[in-house]
């Protein structure tokens, strides 16, 4: 097994690429040394991310931020304008395990290890986050829903790797929610999760809405119905309620150890109604 | 409360004992200086890797191990084969180390090797060739004790194996007497002991046979015993040491992985490593038994409880000893009824041989119990502690197992609980309230223990009982407290085997008693021999010395006037006045008292989610008498946290395929310092007349009443009346939404 720490993203790109057996990006390594050390992997080439500047960088672009592929959840969390425009996708990135981990594991790193359940995940498509992807071809822009394609499967081709996610500027009273749903506190993986973004117009009507679920299907899900339920609405009770019906209505989960088919389904329905009045009274809030 | 006079062995005003010093160990464990089971290594140390069964039940066809043999740096590969042939008693043990002809359950060992690195170990494991044909198994406690179960072994014609009954009276008389009849059916699933150290060992084998093993246990001469008798040595070729130690909960009183490790350093003739990681504890170290109650009880219109019978029944895995008899005599163990009975029936299932785990058997069995005199309080319209007043188990009560108690302390539990401001606290809105009590047994047991009086005045002592709960500690305190010297100048360490005799594992809750009863005895002893010396040199009868506040004094004026002698100055002589002053104990103790507790618990239920939020929690005991008041109120908040764990989130889940789903703690849900508030105490000490300083063990009975104690604020919350442990948020909004989970 070879380890390599490249300071470039050519550099990083061009060993990916060029390694013939399996090669594994490492950012947080928050799964990938959890995978090595119980014998689930045993790639051929470990790239560490971290010491190239541009992926540990957070960087306002375009009225937006870009998040470097390996800036850690802690980061995020300690950087202000980031968590005053985007308070959803920051608490989803503060439940990812422990402090401990939070000092290491990034959002890239949560939405490539392609879990159904990844806490981060539901919150960035919410958000309309793009992910830019760069490789042996160069680098191209994918919305974060098209990332995941399957239970630890994703759109990344041999050699690519997540280079940055960005988080598009923002219209004034608008902001995002994200809730999930575990047995206990903390530490622990979501049952089902819900992140909602919403900008509300002038006389408080939302205007522009996008929901998404996590844990309920083999990918986050994009919930069209669930937004145009609310769109135009103050979220009264009977928005709540058919938002609440789209989200149940959309979930194809299974029965696991982690719960059965009726209960994601009622839970879904649940937390989206949770989480569109938080967002929805943090737009009110927000400039 | 303060201890009864007429135990006159009991000290009255005591120095030490009592007091809340500094825990001997805690430094060690702080900074990463205590040595747990993987902390050990040796010269020429090799890393041992155990194949396991991925089939819940199969015959093994054969086992092709020459690729990984074959493999550069692999020295040692073993299966059964390499065994001696067993003794009838060892037979089960080692089947559960080591399958024989047939696996028994997800993970069961079959094969292992030891190679000079443990990468390479993994992968000389991967080469590991076995053959299966697939049996049917059942996995599930009901199920295998239904007509026409998959047998779960070959060579049996039931599944159940064996039914233990306990009880007096006449049940159906009395129930033809009851105006109130409460009939229901429980289950619980099984749980692991959730320790934090995997188990560990390091095991060295020479050419001559003699062998060592440094492990973590909590019994290292059943270690040796286990061991050698499986070997085919004898104990004198086998020394065990005792490791740091974290965490057992009951499950470290077996063995897993030192036979194998032995066998491998046998046949490699090199240290042999062997850490399982965690997958493999959940996989085949543990758990409990998983259970299925029928409960009856019947009580008069005036609250008088007439009747009550319970038939349990657990599985414990694939090779019988569910402990389903201890259930059935703890199941009614804290009421005073005149008819009554328990039956229990030990169910195989294709699961792993259980291990004891704090209490074992009882809390399934007072979840079930004390969840119907709950509902029985219901029907009866009277107050939960009211009714349990009036029918608790009192001295000079004949207990449901048989024993006619002496001096028990349940009463004095619930009348605190009664008295307690949480019980009277006003409940915030949506929350519920509820409130149960538990009983265990306790133990004595064989104990040996060796104190020496150092030349400069201090104590070492050493004792054969490893430390999972500050036990040493308590020692100290102990020893101190009879030779009337400092705590600080004691300093308690675990012996090996070779160093004392025998002593039983640390469980049943004995080892603050029993171990304390030995200390007690050998600072006895050392301080007789004190005054002989003091005797020696003041030229008096020893009759005419006494021993007090550390010092032996002239007993009265006839005696001679001298100054006293301190044990320090008796200590810096002793090398001219007859050698070094030690002293020793070798007993079967005896005498260990019942513990009983009653538990306060409050709890808001998410009705659109069904997930349980613990909002206070209040654990009131018996404890004899509290060495460490630390440890004690410890152990209260240890067990309720357990039981609060195994109430809501803990569970073994099986798929179709009888293989387990959750061998880890991402899915095994322990709860989390956050999930919980801080969990209150109340001591009570209520001595217990078998202990000189009235101690009752008190690690155990705290892990009883927590089923029942959250089931029942549960329904308080939110009017669901959970039968199924655990109540984890699928169960409580499917029986919230009126469907099965």
């Amino acid at each position: 097994m070879r380890f390599e720490a490249p300071e470039t993203v050519e550099a990083a790109v061009s060993l990916m690429a060029g390694e013939p057996g399996e090669a594994r990006a490492l950012a947080g390594g928050t799964d990938l040394l959890v995978q090595l050390k119980s014998g689930r992997v045993a790639p051929d080439l470990i790239v560490d991310l971290k010491r190239i500047p541009s992926m540990t960088a957070i960087t306002q672009e375009d009225g937006g931020f870009r998040i470097g592929g390996a800036v850690p959840a802690a980061e995020m969390l300690e950087h202000d304008a980031l968590t005053a425009a985007w308070p959803g996708i920051c608490e989803a990135a503060y439940l990812v395990g422990s402090t401990q981990v939070m000092g290491r594991a990034s959002l890239a790193g949560n939405l490539c290890t392609s879990s159904p359940a990844a806490d981060t995940v539901p919150a960035m498509v919410a958000a309309g986050a793009m992910v830019r992807i760069v490789g042996p071809d160069g680098a191209r822009d994918v919305a974060c829903e098209d990332v995941p394609s399957g239970v630890q499967k994703n759109a990344l081709k041999k050699g690519e790797v997540v280079d940055s996610i960005f988080l598009p500027a923002r219209p004034a009273r608008a902001s995002d929610a994200y809730l999930r749903f575990i047995p206990r506190t903390e530490m622990d993986i979501a049952v089902v999760g819900c992140g909602i973004s919403i900008t509300r117009a002038a006389d408080d009507t939302i205007a522009e809405a996008k929901v998404a679920l996590g844990a309920v299907a083999i990918t986050v899900q994009v919930v069209a119905d669930a937004a145009k339920a609310i769109i135009g609405t103050r979220l009264d009770d009977a928005a709540l309620d058919a938002l609440a019906a789209a989200c149940s209505a959309a979930c194809k989960p299974i029965n696991d150890k982690r719960g059965t088919i009726e209960f994601r389904t009622d839970v879904a329905g649940v937390l989206a109604r949770r989480a569109a009045k938080i967002a929805y009274d943090r737009a009110g809030d927000a400039a | 409360m303060p201890l009864d006079t007429q135990h006159e062995n009991q000290i009255r005003d005591f120095k030490v004992v009592g007091t809340r010093p500094v825990r001997p160990d805690g430094l060690d464990k702080v900074t990463g200086r205590a040595r747990y089971g993987a902390d050990m290594s040796l010269p020429g140390m090799i890393f041992g890797e155990i194949v396991r069964s991925t089939h819940a039940h199969a015959k093994i066809i054969s086992i092709d191990t020459s690729a990984a043999e074959a493999l550069p740096g692999v020295h040692a590969v073993i299966t059964r084969a390499d065994f001696p042939a067993q003794q009838a008693g060892m037979i089960d043990t080692l089947d559960h180390c080591m399958a024989d002809a047939e696996v028994l359950y997800d993970g069961h060992a079959v094969a292992a090797v030891a190679a000079s690195s443990k990468s390479l170990a993994r992968r000389a494991a991967a080469l590991v060739k076995v053959k299966y044909e697939a049996l049917p198994h059942v996995t599930d406690v009901d199920a295998a004790a239904a007509t026409g179960a998959p047998l779960v072994k070959m060579g049996i014609e039931s599944n159940i194996v064996d039914t233990h009954e306990f009880g007096h009276g006449d049940v159906e008389k009395g129930f033809a007497e009851a105006d109130v009849i409460v009939e229901r059916t429980f289950t619980t699933e099984a749980t692991h002991q959730g320790y934090i150290e995997p188990h560990a060992c390091v095991a060295n084998m020479g050419g001559d046979g003699v062998a060592d093993i440094w492990c973590c246990t909590q019994g290292h001469f059943m270690v040796r015993n286990t061991c050698a008798a499986i070997m085919g040595m004898s104990a004198s070729q086998l020394r065990v040491t005792a490791s740091e130690i974290g965490g057992g909960f009951g499950g470290k009183t077996c063995v897993y992985i030192e036979p194998t490790a032995l066998a491998l350093s046998k046949k490699a003739g090199r240290p042999v490593k062997i850490v399982m990681s965690r997958q493999d504890v959940f996989l085949a170290s543990g758990p409990t038994a998983s259970s299925s109650i029928d409960v009856k009880i019947g009580a008069r219109k005036d609250g008088t409880l007439v009747a009550g019978l319970a038939t349990l029944r657990y599985q414990g895995g694939a090779w019988g000893g569910s402990l389903v008899n201890m259930g059935a005599m703890a199941a009614f163990a804290c009421y005073d009824i005149p008819n009554v009975k328990a039956v229990g029936h030990d169910i195989l299932a294709n699961r792993p041989k259980l291990a004891a785990y704090r209490a074992p058997s009882a809390p399934m069995a007072a979840f079930a119990i004390e969840s119907a005199m709950t509902e029985m309080c219901e029907k009866l319209e009277v107050d939960p502690l009211d009714f349990r007043l009036k029918n608790c188990a009192r001295a000079g009560t004949k207990s449901s197992y048989g024993p006619t108690y002496g001096e028990i302390g349940l009463e004095a539990t619930l009348q605190a609980a009664k008295d307690h401001p949480h019980w009277s606290a006003p409940l915030p809105e949506g929350q519920g309230r509820g409130v149960a009590c538990g009983f265990w047994f306790n133990f004595g047991g064989q104990t040996s223990s060796s104190l020496n009086i150092n030349e400069d005045g201090t104590v070492g002592l050493s004792v054969g009982t490893p430390d999972i709960g500050g036990s040493r500690a308590a020692m100290c305190q102990m020893a101190a407290e009879a030779l009337g010297i400092p705590y600080e100048k004691v300093r308690a360490i675990v012996a090996d085997t070779a160093s004392l005799g025998y002593n039983d594992v640390t469980d049943g809750s004995r080892t603050t008693f029993a171990s304390g009863l030995a200390v007690i005895n050998s600072a006895n002893q050392a301080v007789e021999r004190l005054c002989e010396r003091a005797a020696q040199t003041w030229d008096i009868p020893v009759e005419a010395v006494e021993w007090k506040d550390g010092a032996a004094h002239p007993a009265g004026a006839n005696a001679g006037n001298f100054a006293p002698l301190t044990l320090a100055e008796i200590a810096a002589d002793s090398g001219s006045t007859g050698g070094p002053i030690s002293g020793h104990s070798e007993i079967n103790a005896d005498g260990a008292g019942v513990s009983f507790g009653t538990h306060i618990c409050d709890a808001e239920v998410d009705q659109e989610t069904g997930r349980t939020t613990i909002t206070r929690y209040t654990v009131i005991q018996d404890a004899g008498k509290a060495i460490h008041p630390d440890y004690v109120e410890g152990q209260f908040q240890g067990g309720a946290v357990q039981g609060i764990g195994w109430a809501l989130n803990e569970e073994y889940i099986y798929g179709e395929d009888g293989r387990l789903q959750n061998a880890g703690f991402l899915d095994y849900r322990i709860p989390v310092a956050s999930d919980l508030p801080m969990i209150d105490t109340q001591i009570l000490e209520i001595p217990n007349p078998g202990h000189p300083y009235g101690v009752r063990g008190v690690g155990e009975t705290p892990i009883v009443p927590p089923l029942a104690t959250v089931a029942h604020a549960i329904k308080g919350s939110c009017g669901q009346r959970m039968t199924s442990i655990p109540m984890s948020p699928p169960k409580v909004l499917a029986a919230l939404k009126g469907r099965t989970a």
